[in-house]
């Protein structure tokens, strides 16, 4: 079984001690940021980016991986705890997770959210083995058209992603794209979008872009409004689920796990989507629709695997395809070039003991975060009086050295003081800023692949549409567009996000 | 009523068109070539001309509908974490890491209207002993402690 003897190798790389030490320092630092509102992964990633420059490439993908799924389970102790979703993944966990821990069962709510996200994060690993090398080898016979088209359905496809206006969250893309071009040309080396600047011959820092807009942006936005958060945090009895929990859960953790699954995949999904789809499908086809909202354990169970399944399987397109699907795993393949590692169909087989030992860590994160987490919680909730008027410095300091250290560069710190602002400025005006930083990942590879397919094709944009690959995931793209502007699917959109 | 009914959108709009006309200013002097051999500028132009496009419909929708007025502008915090950041870049060289950092965190704790002496110096104090235990003690960052204005080398 080739299946197994990768696996092998996976595990064998995950369990070395230096890379458990990373592991674990991953998901730890993750279930921190987790739990403490107003600092996501996506910064916290940005932030460790110039770290990782001195680790094995293997470390450094584990670590931050672990950052990634880490902080969905610390979100959902504090949405239980505290009402305060510390992740946008964990926003439907509060709505009956809470509600449980009113009625005294916040342990078994916390418990069914630590085990439901284990099997679930099992279940992913496993299709990830499954999926990721046949999905790769596929990808290695894409010409430059089908990468044009699936990068397409992939920007299209994320604007689901964001709350709020469609129009708005596709200018952000664009805007995305052609801050992304900033450089020199791949092709003449003409320098474009550089302002006469020396420092912008190779483009605006992408670390100096994520932290300025996710990092620095989010703080100013934090301190419009420095209410005191109370915080009454429900006492957690017993971890034990009684025997009518633990059946009311199976169902919902099964479907959970499937929905997350499938969506993880899809360009533009992940961790949050995941958990808005289960909980409405979980509202759906129970027979007790209303007893949601007033602590249903499956409104604990299904969202809380589907947000687990999702975060892992969104590993897959950015592992063989070299294609983010969210802002997080534009950042892991931000880490990847900085390693000097191409990301995309080459890296299963060219690099197995990388591709194998990130797989494996995940299984081994999580199960890490069930032993860690579970004793942990009033360690966790009492991290949460430290009061942001104390946290917000050390953020910046972090920000400032991290991005300072990239290239030894005051300019790197100077883009990101104007990202900064920037990012400020449009969250104010409901703009998102998640597509933007997928787009600027993506511009400089759409670019090169729209001229490449072309060149081939003479000019003739029709070889997008005569390719038969290419042609599906354009036609796939258009009916996610489509589908999203539909005003009932609208509607709908507006109440999941409204939270 | 007023013809602005969303600022939000109306701004937006406006920001999205600026940012296209930059754009598009900045890319006319890069040469265009022709679909079959696309020149540094085509990608660009095309780029520009869809983000103004959609910045067109936002500006237009932000007339046509109704909504919020964005919330007041946070100054304080604006101005003062902006001008930490942008002195930590310029004193990195010249100062050295640590007093960069310190009066950059110091100067930061400003920008919080729960701002109190002590809690601040104590805050700077921790953080600059933190992060040089951490990056330069423990990552070995190569970077410069005291600068050259400050007596170091």
């Amino acid at each position: 079984m080739e299946l197994l003897s990768n696996l092998e190798l996976g595990f064998s790389v995950a369990l070395s001690f230096q890379n458990l030490f990373y592991c674990f320092i991953g998901v730890l630092l993750g279930t921190l940021i987790g739990v403490l509102p107003g600092l996501g992964p996506v910064a916290t990633i940005a932030m460790l980016l110039p770290i990782t420059f001195g680790l094995p490439p293997v470390s450094a993908l584990i670590m931050l991986a672990g950052i990634y799924y880490g902080a969905q389970y610390g979100g959902s102790t504090t949405a239980i705890l505290i009402n305060l979703p510390g992740e946008s993944s964990s926003v439907v966990t509060a709505l009956d997770g809470h509600q449980m821990a009113k009625k005294g069962r916040a342990g078994a709510a916390l418990a069914i959210a630590a085990l439901g996200s284990f099997f679930a994060g099992t279940v992913a690993t496993f299709l990830l083995a499954l999926f990721a090398p046949p999905l790769a080898n596929l990808a290695l016979q894409f010409g430059p058209a089908e990468y044009f088209s699936l990068m397409v359905l992939g920007l299209i496809a994320s604007v689901t992603l964001a709350s709020g206006s469609i129009v708005k969250a596709l200018a952000m893309i664009v805007l995305g794209l052609l801050l992304g071009l900033s450089g020199q040309d791949i092709y003449t080396g003409t320098p474009r979008f550089t302002f006469d600047m020396q420092e912008l011959a190779d483009g605006f820092d992408f670390v100096a872009v994520a932290m300025g807009m996710f990092g620095i942006g989010e703080i100013i936005r934090n301190l419009e409004d420095e209410h005191q958060r109370s915080l009454v945090a429900a006492k957690v009895k017993s971890l034990l689920l009684t025997k009518d929990e633990f059946k009311a859960s199976i169902a919902p953790v099964l479907r959970g796990t499937a929905i997350g699954s499938v969506l993880g995949i899809l360009p533009g999904g992940g961790a949050m989507l995941s958990s808005f789809a289960s909980y409405s499908i979980e509202k759906k086809v129970s027979k007790t629709p209303k007893e949601f909202g007033k602590g249903a354990i499956a409104g604990v169970a299904g969202p809380e695997s589907a947000n687990n399944a999702g975060a892992q399987t969104s590993f897959i397109p950015m592992l063989t395809l070299g294609i983010p699907s969210n802002p997080v795993m534009a950042l892991m393949i931000g880490a990847l070039i900085i390693q000097g590692i191409t990301p995309g169909p080459n890296v299963v087989t060219e690099k197995p003991d990388l591709f194998w030992g990130i797989i494996a860590s995940m299984w081994v994160g999580n199960a890490m975060l069930v032993l860690l987490n579970l004793p942990l919680i009033g360690m966790w909730v009492r991290l949460l009086t430290v009061p942001y008027h104390l946290l917000f410095p050390a953020i910046i300091a972090f920000c400032c050295i991290g991005v300072y250290s990239v290239n030894n560069n005051a300019f790197d710190v100077y883009s990101m003081a104007l990202f900064g602002v920037l990012g400020y400025a449009l969250v104010k005006l409901d703009c998102e800023p998640a597509p933007m930083l997928l787009g600027f990942v993506i511009g400089p590879m759409l670019e090169e692949y729209l001229r490449r397919a072309m060149l081939i094709s003479r000019g003739d944009p029709m070889v997008f549409l005569t390719r038969p690959i290419s042609a599906s995931l354009l036609i796939l793209a258009a009916i996610a567009l489509v589908v999203v502007l539909l005003p009932s699917v609208q509607k709908t959109r507006e109440e999941a996000f409204k939270e | 009523m007023s013809l602005v009914r969303n600022p939000k959108d109306v701004l937006s709009g406006l920001l999205f068109i600026a940012l296209a006309a930059l754009f598009a200013w900045q890319g006319l002097e890069l040469p265009f070539g022709t679909s079959g051999r696309m020149g540094p500028g085509y990608f660009p132009m095309v780029l520009s001309g869809t983000l103004g496009l959609l910045g067109l419909i936002v500006l237009v929708n932000g007339l046509r509908t109704q909504g919020e007025a964005p919330s007041s502008i946070a100054w304080r915090a604006l101005i003062i974490l902006i001008g930490s950041i942008v002195f930590f870049g310029f004193a990195m060289r010249p100062l050295g890491f640590l007093p960069a950092l310190a009066i950059s965190v110091f100067a930061s704790t400003l920008a919080s209207q729960k701002f109190r002496l002590q809690s601040a110096i104590i805050n700077t104090v921790v953080m600059t002993v933190f992060c040089w235990a951490v990056f330069i003690k423990g990552l070995g960052l190569p970077l410069q402690i005291i600068g050259p204005w400050l007596g170091g080398y």
